[in-house]
């Protein structure tokens, strides 16, 4: 018996172990990226080290000047003029077609329902060309309208899979009783729907941010001008510029950029885990 | 027929209640879901069929559209000396890359559900990666690690280890960028931790009685009542590694020797970079069905093990 229990104290030593040492290879590119912002640029290529020898804030403050003619105050406003319509329109537009879904009986509900199934595993890339081809003849090339307008008319499938589990899981008699009071069924949504749909809605809100944010194949294939670049051309751009790159610019850049991300993922910990959990889907 | 149906209807909600036929009856259930109707229409099934109409013809933004049958497809299938290496490259990857994630985020959920302290703090570390993983800065992140004189070979060397040539030997560099899915493995785990979550523990204390051991009790109890999640995961991520972009067009622009020349970059280059947009939407088509057939094929194997306890009803 107490052989057993040493066992188990010792296996449950080993597990820790083991989980540190995990823990500290995936986070360690990450510090060491934050680090080596504030290296001079001989150091980057030489040193593990997590610590400078020598701090600058050089790449601070050459990298946010940019190179060309635009700096990074442009591109992070350029990130969120995109990003946050985009989001907003996201939310409110799978709302409402997951509460078509998810509380009304219809005619054809079944295969409709199917087909928004069926979309999420339609890869981008299959309808990339001829979207981009109707984009351009509405004359909305470079500009932000293809990020937002397809949001605006809930085209993310995966969101709206997301809420119709999620209000399904909510008890269908409070919807009768507020009917009962004389409520319409738009009151319904917003009235009892959304207050108790909260966590999902912000579920979906910080998904789409940090994928948005994320996103380079499409900005790279509708935007061209560098004065609507968002922050991942913005960084391509660093890349490409010069035939030295200053390494310790790049990764300043490279730092800030990955700010809102990490700080959103710090505040809403609860909904990431959430949202993932209750959709049961995607990774 | 129609009084029938509506009669009919009407029964069945009586029993449930007279407010909830009214509530259903006087709402407009397609007003709600006619922004996806639209868009659906508009940027998912028009863009679908136009693609595929597309595949038949030759044409770019800057030049008319004619149609050449089936030519597109036969020089990909024949002429191209870029397709089939890039099928075949795309297809490693996927190998490497989505069983190499699953199978890594099914043993670490497993370990952290050893009802062990500090879960969350774990799970956070975990999972940050899965988010910041998509973005420019992390594949720039990882093209200098894994450079020559990059952080892995420094490392390397102070161990006392031979360096190499991560992403400039065509033997290396596939693997390298599957290493990026694989350190994203957190988001796999929090929905396996949830999945475990959810088995009960009597099951386990009732193989135990009946004498089954620790491996036993994880092929007959947890695998098979996590398998739904596993299915879902593995149709997914293979999708997204199908289609992977990013990597290969910010790592290694396709090299060395076209070793990592991934099907989403061959893709994004004919359409957008030498603007052979009928041939691009062919290969397109081609994605497509690759995708259509793995999940099709999924989903026949499925039954065979997967285990839903509902009977699979959505």
């Amino acid at each position: 018996m107490k052989m057993a229990k040493t066992k188990k104290k010792i296996n449950l030593i080993i597990s820790y172990i083991f989980l540190i040492i995990l823990g500290i290879i995936m986070i360690y590119p990450l510090l060491w990226m934050f680090s080596a912002s504030f290296k001079t640029n001989n150091e980057i290529f030489s040193s593990l080290s997590l610590i400078p020898k020598q701090i600058v804030s050089g790449g601070y403050f050459a990298g946010w000047k940019g190179s060309g003619q635009y700096s990074f105050d442009l591109y992070f406003l350029n990130t969120f003029i995109m990003v946050i319509p985009t989001v907003l329109f996201t939310i409110i537009s799978s709302l409402l077609v997951a509460y078509g879904f998810a509380r009304f009986k219809f005619r054809f509900k079944k295969p409709l329902f199917a087909l928004v199934i069926a979309s999420l595993m339609l890869p981008t890339e299959v309808v990339i060309i001829p979207r981009y081809m109707l984009f351009n003849s509405l004359n909305w090339l470079n500009s932000y309208l293809p990020f937002i307008v397809p949001a605006a008319f809930a085209t993310y499938s995966f969101f709206i899979f997301m809420l119709v589990q999620y209000i399904r899981s909510i008890p269908r008699e409070l919807d009768e009783s507020a009917f009962i009071d004389g409520c319409s069924s738009f009151a319904i949504l917003t009235k009892i729907i959304v207050p108790l749909c909260k966590p999902a809605l912000i579920s979906v809100g910080i998904f789409q941010f940090v994928w948005r944010w994320n996103d380079f194949l499409n900005p790279l294939i509708y935007i061209s001008s560098v004065r609507k670049y968002p922050l991942s051309l913005a960084l391509r751009m660093t890349l490409d510029v010069t035939d030295t790159i200053s390494w310790n610019q790049v990764m300043a850049m490279s730092v800030l950029s990955l700010v809102p991300p990490v700080l959103l993922f710090f505040f809403t910990q609860k909904y990431f885990v959430e949202g993932i959990a209750t959709s049961g889907l995607k990774g | 027929m129609a009084i029938t149906k509506a009669s009919k209807q009407k029964n069945k909600k009586n029993m449930a209640g007279v407010t909830k036929d009214s509530l259903f009856k006087k709402s407009p259930a397609y007003l709600y879901i006619l922004p996806w109707v639209l868009g659906f229409l508009m940027f998912q099934l028009y863009p679908f069929i136009a693609s595929f109409i597309y595949s038949f013809t030759d044409f770019s933004i800057l030049k008319p559209m004619t149609f050449v049958g089936l030519n597109n497809y036969i020089k990909m299938f024949t002429a191209d000396r870029l397709f089939w290496p890039s099928l075949k490259a795309t297809f490693l990857y996927v190998l490497i890359a989505v069983p190499g994630k699953l199978i890594f985020a099914l043993f670490i959920a497993l370990v952290l559900n050893m009802k062990l302290k500090f879960i969350n703090f774990f799970r956070t570390v975990y999972y940050l990666p899965s988010i910041l993983g998509g973005s420019v800065a992390i594949s720039i992140l990882w093209r200098f690690l894994f450079s020559r004189q990059g952080t892995v070979n420094v490392l390397l060397k102070t161990l006392g280890l031979p360096s190499a040539d991560w992403l400039g030997s065509p033997n290396l560099a596939l693997g390298t960028m599957g290493l990026l899915v694989v350190w994203q493995f957190g988001s796999s785990m929090v929905l396996f931790l949830a999945g475990l979550k959810n088995i009960p523990t009597e099951l386990y204390e009732a193989a135990r009685v009946d004498g089954a051991g620790k491996t036993r009790s994880f092929f007959k109890i947890t695998l098979p009542l996590l398998s739904p999640i596993i299915f879902f995961n593995l149709i997914m991520q293979t999708i997204n590694a199908f289609k992977e972009f990013n990597a290969p067009y910010l790592i290694t622009q396709g090299g060395p020797l076209n070793s990592t020349y991934l099907y989403g970059m061959m893709l994004y280059e004919n359409a957008f970079s030498f603007l052979k947009m009928g041939y691009a939407s062919a290969q397109s088509w081609v994605l497509f069905i690759i995708i259509m057939l793995f999940t099709a094929l999924t989903f026949k194997s499925s039954p065979y093990w997967t285990f839903y306890d509902d009977g699979g009803d959505f």
